[in-house]
């Protein structure tokens, strides 16, 4: 009865409180405890949310060859999929904090000649690496890998072991941690302009109007045919390049029309643009996977090829074409499985 | 019809697709593949029809072919209702399309698409043209499966589902949103012909959502140690940025409207926050989580990128406004003006700290301007249209536009901004624009 009688007051409490407040009635929940955990996967500059955890160097190299080095490189410094994360950061910028070379105008920038704060690092490992699995590593495995990375940029010996006790000293000897400002007109809305034009209205230059830049001819038609990008009636019209189709260029065409023009069955363009195949494969150029020619050749003679190659989309693979593992699409419909795997099958015709 | 104005009527082709691609555009719609057929039976039928500028009635005193000779779209019977549940564009708009910069990015789920600008009109961005940025390409969330928590400095950490959202007090503006590196490959010398690749990282939207300030007021924010929001997107990269509490409690909002349809995935379905005059990494999508805290976050793209590097080797972090800024879009680079004579010059103008109260246009490469027209609306941090008369007489111009904004911010020069902020910056170039309009009346891309 007592405990009735509390139910009772306490529900009486809520509603009065809930009318005071005119809230939301009804609309959301608490998150639980964790669901918080679950999801508050941020690190900040000060370590508030890094978990506890170390990993070496050696341990880093290994997990690098595996599972990072087909995008940024057996060293961190290739630029073939991202912009390099290692190089062009010397002892004295570790010494003094500040990278000279973007003193000296950073024609060549890495993520190591920008980085301020080394929790930002573990930060986006954690969340978004490696790229094709994100939040597949362990924090174990986090540190490990950045803790290599952090070798390769001559911050830390090669038997380091990095760890959240180990976080704070890396981060004295981050080559540009002292290298960036917030003091500036464009963090707030209200902040003060680096420029102030005047809206001056007649005669307004000295002197000859100079051009001191133009796209040279050669240049004209990087971007593709422009008279296609115009339309064919109305003010004005595109500029006729003398150029071949826009598809000669397929970077510039809308994406996912440059492929596949002479073969029989279905269009199988679209199902690889959206199913993710494009980002690692593409017709007749390795990226981080084989072309798609190259898989078609070497199973050319094998009378079951659809069957093996859809076993190897559905469940993954790894091995056979290099160290880089292609990850399992089991969710693929099997008439996308089909159409995929006989076109590879056939030759993967363009 | 008098004969100087007859010269220039050109006819165009008609009956040009064959029975055959008119059934498989009827049953498919349009896809790439038929997009190509039609342009190539297009082409032909012009290149058929060259030497005969009045086509088929033989007699051009009588007047134009197209109004003596009626055209089948007015001798048959149209399509019904329905034909296309959800609609496409005419089979003859094929040009203007989101299209992506050669070598700027290697892989195109870490890639940038740019809105065809050149073709665009008024303020409002059609939503499959939308420019598109993503860093670990784009997903298509279960709405039924999104959640979105509040959490940290808060009194109750909050979960809301699509269902809680759409049931809260609603708003809808009109914004802009920009790139930060819009322009960004500009900021030493021109390097990109036309204003799709110079300008084409903004689009403009009517989006509609939930204020912040709701949400963060139910969680029952701690006002006296709230100081910034970090915003967390659902996708495999989890993007996040971190938002000052200043911009959280005022404008911005979660939306999952665009242009009275449901966000398009690649712009952040089903949710994704809107902070008005900031760039658009700011804007996270597929928004899964709100975190409050007492200091900035240090994300990614806060530290190592989204940084504007100054000539002195220092890097700005937290740039975010995006500070008044115009282009004309016609006519701009990689167009030809048809001929001599009247021409409406169109473009937009905007500023990330408010309205848009002046846009000048200048034809002689900024000796001197003339006050362009601007078109209703004229909203806080939206894009505003302007148009500008214009009588070209067949010689070279210069055309140039600035815009000034309601605090009084006049857009600079590139000379001007170079001198502050250096040729390296990558980021938050909103120098004026200068397309060049030769004899031929071809137009480009030049830097004075």
């Amino acid at each position: 009865m007592k405990h009735i009688a509390l139910l009772c007051l306490l529900g009486l409490l809520a509603t009065t409180s809930s009318v005071v407040r005119a809230d939301y009635a009804g609309v959301g929940r608490s998150a639980t405890d964790a669901e918080i955990r679950a999801w508050d996967i941020d690190v900040r500059p000060d370590f508030v949310g890094l978990p506890a955890g170390q990993g070496s160097v050696s341990e880093g190299e290994a997990l690098w060859s595996a599972r990072c080095a087909s995008c940024h490189g057996d060293f961190g410094d290739a630029n073939h999929v991202f912009t390099p994360l290692i190089g062009n950061t010397t002892a004295d910028d570790i010494r003094t904090g500040r990278v000279a070379s973007l003193k000296a105008g950073g024609s060549y920038r890495t993520t190591f000649t920008k980085v301020s704060s080394i929790s930002t690092l573990w930060d986006y490992i954690n969340r978004a690496m490696p790229w094709d699995r994100p939040k597949s590593l362990s924090p174990n495995e986090v540190y490990a890998a950045l803790a290599y990375l952090l070798h390769l940029a001559d911050i830390v010996p090669a038997d380091f072991v990095l760890s959240d006790k180990t976080m704070a000293n890396v981060q004295a000897r981050l080559p540009n941690r002292n290298g960036m400002t917030q003091e500036h007109g464009l963090w707030k809305v209200g902040g003060k302009a680096d420029t102030r034009a005047k809206p001056c209205m007649q005669d307004c230059l000295h002197g000859d109007v100079v051009i001191t830049s133009a796209l040279p001819d050669h240049a004209r038609g990087s971007h593709g045919d422009l008279a296609k990008q115009n339309r064919s009636f109305g003010a004005v019209r595109g500029v006729e390049l003398a150029m071949g189709a826009e598809t000669a260029s397929p970077a510039t065409a809308p994406v996912a029309t440059g492929l596949g023009t002479k073969r029989t069955g279905p269009d199988v363009t679209p199902m690889l643009s959206s199913n993710g195949c494009l980002g690692c494969h593409a017709i007749d150029a390795k990226l981080l996977g084989p072309s798609f020619k190259d898989v078609a050749a070497k199973y050319a003679d094998r009378k079951d090829a659809t069957a093996y190659l859809a076993s190897k989309i559905r469940g993954g693979s790894s091995g056979v074409w290099g160290v880089v593992p292609m990850p399992p699409f089991a969710q693929l419909p099997d008439e996308t499985m089909k159409a995929i795997t006989e076109w590879i099958a056939g030759g993967a015709a363009q | 019809m008098d004969s100087s104005a007859r010269t220039i009527v050109q006819k165009a082709p008609e009956g040009f697709l064959g029975p055959e691609l008119i059934v498989s555009i009827q049953k498919g719609g349009i896809d790439p593949d038929r997009r190509r057929l039609i342009r190539g039976a297009f082409s032909a039928a012009l290149g058929a029809m060259a030497g005969s500028a009045m086509g088929a009635t033989g007699n051009p005193s009588d007047g134009d072919a197209e109004i003596l000779n009626l055209p089948p779209w007015s001798t048959l019977l149209g399509k019904p209702v329905v034909f296309k549940p959800y609609g496409d564009p005419s089979i003859y708009e094929t040009s203007l399309a989101r299209r992506q910069s050669p070598g700027l990015t290697s892989v195109a789920q870490a890639s940038v698409s740019f809105a065809p600008l050149q073709g665009l009109f008024g303020i409002i961005t059609p939503s499959g043209l939308h420019f598109e940025r993503h860093h670990q390409g784009w997903v298509d969330v279960d709405p039924s499966r999104h959640r979105l928590m509040i959490n940290g400095l808060v009194g109750r950490p909050r979960v809301y589902t699509m269902d809680d959202l759409m049931r809260l007090p609603s708003v809808s503006r009109i914004h802009f949103i920009e790139c930060g590196a819009n322009s960004a490959m500009e900021w030493a010398n021109v390097a990109v012909p036309t204003v799709q690749y110079t300008h084409g990282m903004i689009s403009c939207s009517e989006f509609t959502g939930v204020p912040l300030s709701v949400l963060l007021d139910d969680a029952k924010i701690d006002r006296s140690r709230a100081k910034f929001v970090l915003a967390e997107g659902a996708d495999g990269s989890s993007m996040t940025r971190t938002i000052p509490m200043e911009r959280a409690l005022d404008d911005a909002f979660v939306a999952y409207g665009m242009n009275g349809e449901m966000l398009r995935p690649e712009n952040g379905y089903p949710l994704r926050l809107v902070v008005p005059g900031v760039q658009g990494v700011s804007w996270v999508k597929w928004l899964r989580r709100i975190e409050v805290g007492d200091q900035p976050y240090g994300a990614k793209d806060e530290v190592a990128h989204y940084v504007d590097l100054m000539p002195d080797g220092r890097l700005r972090q937290y740039t975010s406004i995006q500070e008044a800024k115009s282009v004309i879009t016609t006519p701009s680079g990689g167009q030809k003006l048809v001929g001599q004579g009247f021409c409406n010059v169109t473009g937009l103008a905007w500023s990330g700290r408010g309205t848009i109260k002046r846009v000048d246009v200048s034809f002689d490469g900024g000796r001197n301007w003339k006050a362009a027209r601007l078109e209703s609306p004229q909203l806080p941090k939206a894009l505003t249209r302007f148009n500008c008369d214009w009588t070209w007489d067949g010689s070279p111009c210069l055309l140039q536009s600035r815009a000034m904004d309601d605090t009084g911010f006049v857009q600079p020069s590139y000379r001007m901004l170079r001198e502050v902020r250096g040729t390296r910056s990558i980021y938050h170039n909103n120098a004026i624009q200068t397309w060049r309009v030769d004899r031929s009346g071809e137009v480009s891309n030049v830097q004075l």
